[in-house]
């Protein structure tokens, strides 16, 4: 495994199957009436989050204290960073706090990637969401749920048909999927209105459908981003009527699928927009265990970057 | 040269005498759980219960595993180690005696490891040691309550313990380290 947790791109085969395997063992941890290992214990980690998120930042932060890490959460709002300090200045300041792993949300494309290598610090890198580029750890805990109910919880992904549908111009969440769930060896398409696609998508690992009733009946788990509206400066498409009627989920879509597929969404849902509440919170939908999954793969990848030899 | 100290049939009376030993011991003790620690702890806590279930049919101790790996005191001097299976057996070890079994006993730092791992999953009301191969040299004020063999080594040698289950035979040999 590298040092840092960048990109999907990052992961090897081997490498993702481990994080997977770790957060399985991980997993009997969050059941257990002491939610807590020493591992970390003595060791730093910085959530450090230039954009809101709630729900990555406490998974995040419940990863590391169950793991008995030192958590500081740096958020930008009220910092130093809104009086304007460079990312180079708030690494320095990381740094000479002893930070041994930072876990950053940044706004721009690259920033994490920035931050591990431009020898500002020391510190193991997770990017936990950047711009519209990646992000490594929800890919981590969609592949973990899909392979704990389609796989038995073991080995990869072989074979497995997922379909993403929707915003995918705007996501991270979908870059990062491709890439780990094609490292894994399942087959993606993706489906979105041909303004939601970024461009280059051809040269992305899966195939690219803008009609979502074609790919699923063959499909074992359909993904639903979220439609990014705060990040939609123009119009992509002339309606949100139109939109949930051609690419949301709905009961009789939900009914074309097969019997063992997952609903899934990496959340927060914008319900009767691109999932009905009635497919959300149906019997496919694996939408809650997703969030439970995401601290068991987080512990997991702290564990690995931060658990062995510095 | 390495030198095979114990042969599959040495294994096989070393593994009976300590079954019988637990129920001359622990006699009374109908809430006994064993607990392998991986690997090879593992297969030979299955073969003890095995041998406590031939004897008396009515002892068959449920058997699980106990990984250590996050509890070690020598994560940070090596790369990062994958982790094994913790499983416990349906009831739990809280108010039982606990035997935790183990390929070798050595300077007692997996022992002290796993002494902490058992105590995040429940009170046992006791907790025992069974090893196949004592070889000495302790760093800590731990002892086993049921060895298989004593081997005197040593701190140049190596012991290994290969079992059948994983290594497709049954020995016990020492090495030279280079």
């Amino acid at each position: 495994m590298r040092r840092h947790l960048l990109s999907a791109a990052d992961l090897t085969h081997d490498d993702a199957v481990l994080v997977l395997d770790t957060a399985r063992e991980l997993a009997a941890v969050s059941t257990r009436e002491v939610k807590k290992l020493p591992t970390l214990r003595g060791r730093t980690v910085v959530n450090l989050f230039f954009e809101d998120s709630t729900r990555t930042r406490i998974s995040f932060e419940a990863a590391a204290k169950r793991l008995s890490a030192d958590v500081i959460n740096f958020s930008a709002k009220g910092s130093s960073v809104s009086k304007g300090e460079s990312l180079k200045d708030t690494a320095m300041t990381l740094q000479a706090m002893g930070a041994d792993g930072v876990v950053i949300r940044h706004g721009a494309s690259g920033a994490p990637h920035r931050l591990a290598n431009s020898g500002w610090i020391e510190a193991a890198v997770i990017n936990a969401g950047d711009g519209t580029h990646e992000h490594p750890t929800q890919a981590l805990l969609d592949a973990y749920t899909i392979r704990h109910h389609l796989a038995g919880g073991v080995g990869d992904l072989e074979g497995r048909r997922i379909t993403i549908v929707g915003d995918v111009l705007h996501s991270r969440v979908a870059r990062s999927n491709v890439l780990l769930l094609h490292t894994l060896g399942a087959d993606v398409t993706l489906v979105a209105p041909p303004t939601l696609l970024p461009v280059g998508v051809e040269t992305w690992p899966c195939a690219v459908s803008y009609d979502l009733d074609a790919p699923l009946p063959g499909t074992d788990a359909v993904m639903m981003l979220r439609v990014q509206r705060e990040r939609m400066g123009a119009a992509f498409f002339p309606s949100e009527r139109e939109y949930s009627r051609r690419y949301g989920l709905d009961s009789r879509r939900a009914g074309m699928l097969p019997e063992h597929a997952l609903v899934m969404h990496p959340g927060p849902m914008n319900r009767g927009m691109e999932i009905t509440a009635e497919v959300a919170d149906g019997p496919r939908s694996v939408i809650v265990e997703q969030v439970a999954n995401g601290v068991s793969v987080r512990m997991a990848v702290l564990y690995l970057l931060l658990g062995g030899r510095p | 040269m390495p030198t095979r100290v114990l042969d599959q049939s040495d294994i096989s009376r070393a593994l009976s005498r300590i079954a019988h030993e637990i129920l001359a011991r622990e006699k009374g003790a109908q809430d006994l759980v064993l607990l392998g620690i991986p690997s090879r702890g593992v297969p030979l806590a299955h073969r003890i219960a095995e041998r406590l279930a031939a004897i008396e049919p009515e002892w068959a101790p449920p058997v699980g595993s106990l990984d250590i790996t996050m509890f070690r005191d020598d994560l940070r001097l090596r790369p990062t180690r994958a982790l094994e299976r913790t499983e416990v057996p349906v009831g739990g070890i809280d108010g039982r005696t606990v035997i935790l079994v183990d390929d070798v006993l050595f300077s007692g730092r997996s022992v002290r490891a796993a002494l902490d791992a058992l105590s995040e999953l429940g009170r046992p009301k006791a907790v025992r040691l069974a090893v196949l191969v004592d070889r000495g040299h302790r760093e800590f004020p731990i002892r086993a309550d049921y060895v298989g063999k004593n081997v005197p080594t040593s701190l140049r040698q190596s012991v290994q313990v290969r079992v059948a289950e994983i290594d497709g035979t049954d020995e016990v040999v020492i090495g030279e380290q280079a």
